[in-house]
């Protein structure tokens, strides 16, 4: 029996609840340079309790910056393809860094707080984003990084109601929204950071805190019955149902946003106006894909049966290779194997019937839209 | 009814010149939850330390090495559509295949329950 995934355990940090993590019971391991918590009481069970209930995710190892200058939002629009300089106080918007060839450099989250404008960004990436902000936007910018700040994300269906019980206001943010909450406890006040997002399709939070408050925090959250820890294999399966990208696999620098299926991202305005490193490029794959001529697309894949194509498997029709898998697992919500695949336009269709080829076997697959498991944002009662 | 262990977290039950092979609970403990196994087809030869079967849990996929060299006889049809019953019964009822031992002195040097619940208490 052998793990085929890499390990990788030199340099490693620790995040500010890995004690936490431990005391739970789960099993850490090496992933964005960080000792996280894969599990605790196992994937399924975590991913299951997150579509019913609420989970609390660490995702500390995520780059939390803020840019503050006179003009910070016009200077990020010269960065990537989102409006910025229109997003209002406790606004967030989905965004992607680019190349100039139009390349994917990361994705992220950009909220206008009012006082400046705060990034999550990818924690394999944080490091080259900083650099390249750093060197694109004017020394006036003052960039900081929240290198001392947990981000705790409380994703499921009671999520809303576990957190206007403990920091009440809170149920007034809706989807892709965020604010300034304060959280008193013996006597203590804590200042958070709550943004109404996730990466897992279901309604929930992303809570900046700092790193001394984290732990009272996570304790306070799973002291409610309806709260459950969750480690990085339950994020990984739920997100694949949620339709997301995964930096790194779904998502690199020789993919540009229009083949990644990330056209919504693209603001209708900067379409037209342009003014951001890529935008020849990613206005030429726009053109492509109005003409027909995109040469490949991300797409989702239904798999029959109960084996998995993982990322790396070849895809076919009939004799020809005509994709590749980036992302795939088992669904627990469907009971049934799905994929992300960049796929060959001709045959990116909904409902095309494609293969994919798992050690010499031929797995029947059929191009699904996304997500795969519906969104359940909170929009606004 | 003899059972032997290897360091790769295979049990093998010896009954004659028949061998049943499984993974352990340790196995199935590290893998998580198991959604589906590719098992030999009934006839193959296989040497030992060979890829014989395919375990994939929700994470990932690890491969099961033929703990000794021999023909498959029988594989766990149960396991098709309960692949699960190898994380609730990993050492009985989620067995993966019998195959005829063309070697015993393979067997030599594999460990006992002793002997496995040592090493495993080692890592």
């Amino acid at each position: 029996m052998s793990d085929e995934t890499p390990q990788d355990e030199t340099l490693l940090e620790t995040l500010p609840l890995d004690a936490w993590h431990r005391a739970q019971g789960a099993r850490m391991v090496p992933f964005a340079g960080y000792e996280m918590p894969i599990q605790y009481e196992g994937i399924v069970a975590e991913h299951n309790w997150t579509r019913t209930s609420a989970s609390l995710f660490d995702v500390s190892h995520m780059g939390q910056l803020t840019l503050k200058g006179d003009n910070a939002a016009h200077e990020l629009e010269k960065l990537l393809p989102g409006a910025i300089s229109n997003l209002k106080p406790g606004k967030m918007r989905y965004s992607l860094l680019l190349t100039e060839a139009g390349g994917v450099i990361d994705d992220l989250m950009v909220t206008n707080t009012g006082p400046h404008l705060a990034l999550v960004v990818n924690g394999a990436c944080k490091w080259d984003d900083i650099a390249h902000l750093r060197e694109h936007l004017p020394d006036d910018i003052t960039l900081t990084h929240f290198d001392d700040f947990a981000l705790l994300a409380l994703q499921g269906p009671e999520a809303g109601a576990v957190l206007e019980e403990l920091i009440p206001g809170t149920r007034e943010l809706t989807f892709m929204t965020a604010g300034l909450f304060e959280w008193t406890r013996d006597g203590k006040t804590a200042h958070l950071w709550i943004s109404r997002a996730g990466y897992t399709g279901e309604d929930g939070f992303e809570i900046s805190v700092h790193e001394g408050c984290a732990e009272d925090l996570a304790n306070a959250l799973i002291a409610d019955d309806r709260v459950k820890p969750a480690g990085l294999g339950a994020r990984d399966s739920l997100r694949l149902e949620a339709g997301l990208p995964l930096y790194g696999h779904d998502l690199d620098q020789n993919i540009d946003p229009v083949s990644a299926d990330l056209s919504f991202a693209l603001s209708k305005k900067r379409r037209s106006e342009g003014g951001y490193l890529g935008h020849k490029a990613v206005a030429a794959r726009l053109a492509d894909a109005e003409g027909g001529t995109l040469a490949r697309r991300r797409v989702g894949l239904l798999l029959d049966g109960r084996m998995p194509a993982r990322e790396g498997a070849d895809v076919f029709a009939g004799d020809t290779k005509v994709g590749i898998v980036t992302s795939g697992g088992f669904s627990p919500t469907l009971g049934r194997p799905i994929a992300m695949a960049y796929v060959d336009a001709l045959h990116a269709a909904e409902g095309t019937a494609l293969e994919c080829e798992v050690r010499g076997k031929r797995l029947p697959a059929t191009v699904s839209p996304m997500p795969f498991v519906p969104h359940r944002y909170f929009r606004g009662s | 009814m003899p059972r032997y262990f290897t360091d790769e977290h295979e049990w093998i039950d010896v009954e004659g010149d028949s061998a049943t092979v499984g993974i352990t609970d340790y196995a199935q403990e590290q893998l998580g939850d198991i959604v589906f196994v590719e098992l030999p087809d009934v006839g193959t030869v296989i040497d030992k330390g060979k890829d014989a079967a395919v375990v994939e849990s929700v994470k990932a996929a690890s491969d099961v090495y033929a703990p000794i060299s021999g023909e498959i006889t029988e594989t766990n049809s149960s396991l098709e559509d309960d692949p699960a019953l190898v994380n609730s019964s990993p050492e009985e009822d989620g067995w993966f295949f019998r195959l005829t031992i063309s070697d015993s002195s393979e067997l030599e040097g594999l460990m006992d329950d002793k002997g496995y619940k040592t090493f495993v208490e080692s890592l």
